[in-house]
């Protein structure tokens, strides 16, 4: 009850301003955070795109290169948006103090973390999409569903920017952020059909993976991408959202719990 | 008669802040007359932060009541915050901006328009005397310029009232009394004000009354000059060491 009390005082002014202080404070770092979601995917796609795919014919009647294009990108939206909400956030929450003093002006720790939340997305979204230009330019996006791409890209972010918040509220040391990316981010980049399928692997696994948050953006990329739509595209969907909603609000009320004492 | 004179800007009735077993605020009442600078006193930990979060509805009160501006802050911390205009102790000034840009990025918060807050901005840099500096990062600034700094983010939405935690805590001589102008300034301009501070001389220089606290509550209050003679102390240092405890010649 009290978290939805809290819910409802988030106005989209606010959460549009925090938005806007985010997106000032970026010009700064534009080329720096351009490197894992846009150079990264990119280094990616050209080494093992070539190299691997002298090696393997075709994956699922696809090229090896147009089988993993849609997975880099799906994955560039999640560092994007990942990197945001970890590293940046936990810097401004706990070491530049940004968060205290924006809580002396009308804005309330709702409206703060729905800004960064947002931003985190845009700029998933932001690298994501300079990616998306790239593949197009290698011919590996040919149909117009590819630019649906973007607004799943913004909700990919989305799903992950909630995530990171969340690991972002509960942690006091920014060393432990290692343990987030080895343990769930790199992980997940590995395993999350972007490479090889994953009925590949054992069904114990494949099952696993089935329950973590990238795979689902993946599938749902390629089905866009090769313009594919099918049953389970929609199911991929809704898991996002419903994963995105769910740590939405727990990101919300662990950051109010953190900083208002 | 109007009414400005005869309700208080602020009051605090029996207010108390607990972290946990801790009491930290306990059980202070005091009330704040509009226009006048109000000191709040005490050693280290005596609890004036504590006190200045609850009022600026940044932090809510465990129990007891708090009026401040005809407001409750833990149930109108927006309107509230619109209101009112803080000095926090510690620089939390946006190193991601430039001097310029965190004036008009705050301003933003008080839904400025673009052009306003930046009308407002380079005014208010020209009022603190940094308007050669708007360009600048944060990190250039010398610890002067950043309270200074400080202090026009705090006046962006003309704040009827402001709280000062600690404003020239290490500064030199003459940076303090450029500030002290500054406040003398905004007080005849109408501005309530409450000030803390480690430093006796500008609390009697600045301050109508004062409240002295040691842990957590009130152990003095009234006007710097009355509290001297009642003490019969050579100055308000005097009194300071005589009610929390410290002798002069420790
Ligand atoms: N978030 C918190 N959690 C637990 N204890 C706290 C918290 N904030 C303050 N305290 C405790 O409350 C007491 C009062 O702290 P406060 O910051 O109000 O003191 P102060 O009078 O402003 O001191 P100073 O002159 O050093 O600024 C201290 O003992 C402090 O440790
Ligand atoms: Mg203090």
């Amino acid at each position: 009850m009290n978290l939805l009390r809290s819910l409802a005082t988030i106005s989209p002014r606010g959460v549009l301003k925090m938005w806007e202080r985010d997106r000032r404070a970026f010009r700064k770092v534009f080329w720096v955070s351009m490197v894992p979601t846009f150079f990264g995917p990119l280094i990616l796609m050209l080494s093992l795109g070539t190299g691997v795919g002298t090696l393997v014919s075709s994956v699922q009647g696809l090229t090896y290169q147009q089988f993993i294009a849609p997975g880099l990108l799906a994955s560039s939206a999640m560092l994007g948006a990942t990197y945001s909400c970890t590293y940046d956030c936990f810097v401004r929450l706990k070491y530049q103090k940004v968060y205290d003093a924006i809580l002396a002006t009308p804005l309330n720790i709702e409206e703060i973390v729905t800004g960064e939340l947002f931003w985190g997305a845009t700029r998933g979204l932001l690298g994501a999409g300079a990616f998306l230009l790239v593949i197009t330019a290698f011919g590996l996006a040919k149909s117009p569903l590819a630019l649906a791409t973007l607004p799943l890209l913004f909700i990919v972010g989305l799903m992950f920017a909630v995530l990171g918040m969340t690991f972002t509220a509960l942690i006091s040391d920014v060393s432990l952020f290692t343990h987030y990316f080895t343990m769930f981010v790199t992980p997940l980049f590995l395993f999350s059909g972007i490479f090889f399928p994953v009925q590949n692997l054992p069904s114990w696994a494949a099952g696993l993976i089935e329950a973590t948050p990238l795979l689902h953006c993946v599938r749902a990329t390629r089905c866009l991408l090769n313009s594919q739509v099918t049953g389970q595209f929609w199911w991929d969907i809704l898991y996002v959202l419903a994963v995105t909603l769910i740590f939405f609000m727990a990101s919300i009320y662990l950051m109010r719990r953190r900083i208002v004492k | 008669m109007d009414p400005q004179t005869t309700t208080p800007a602020l009051s605090a009735d029996k207010l108390t802040k607990s972290f946990g077993a801790f009491v930290a605020v306990d059980g202070i009442s005091f009330a704040i007359r509009h226009g006048e600078c109000f000191g709040i006193l005490g050693p280290n930990g005596a609890g004036k932060t504590t006190t200045v979060k609850m009022i600026s509805a940044v932090s809510p009160p465990t129990s007891g009541r708090l009026n401040v501006l005809g407001l409750d802050p833990a149930r109108d911390p927006r309107s509230l915050k619109a209101a009112i205009g803080v000095v926090p102790d510690e620089n939390n000034l946006d190193i991601d901006l430039s001097v310029q840009a965190n004036l008009e990025v705050y301003a933003g918060f008080f839904n400025f328009s673009r052009a306003q807050a930046t009308a407002k901005s380079r005014d208010l840099l020209r009022f603190v005397e940094l308007e050669d500096k708007a360009e600048l990062d944060i990190d250039e600034l010398s610890n002067g310029m950043k309270r200074r700094l400080l202090l026009a983010r705090a006046l962006l939405n003309d704040p009827r009232l402001l709280i000062l935690d600690e404003p020239t805590a290490a500064l030199d001589p003459s940076i303090r009394h450029q500030l002290w102008d500054k406040m003398r300034d905004l007080k005849t301009r109408g501005m309530t004000q409450i000030l803390t501070t480690h430093y006796m001389d500008e609390a009697a220089r600045m301050c109508d009354r004062l409240i002295i606290m040691n842990g957590g509550k009130i152990v003095e209050n009234g006007e710097p000059l009355a509290l001297i003679e009642k003490h019969g102390q050579p100055d308000l240092e005097g009194v300071f060491l005589k009610l929390t405890g410290r002798k002069l010649e420790e």
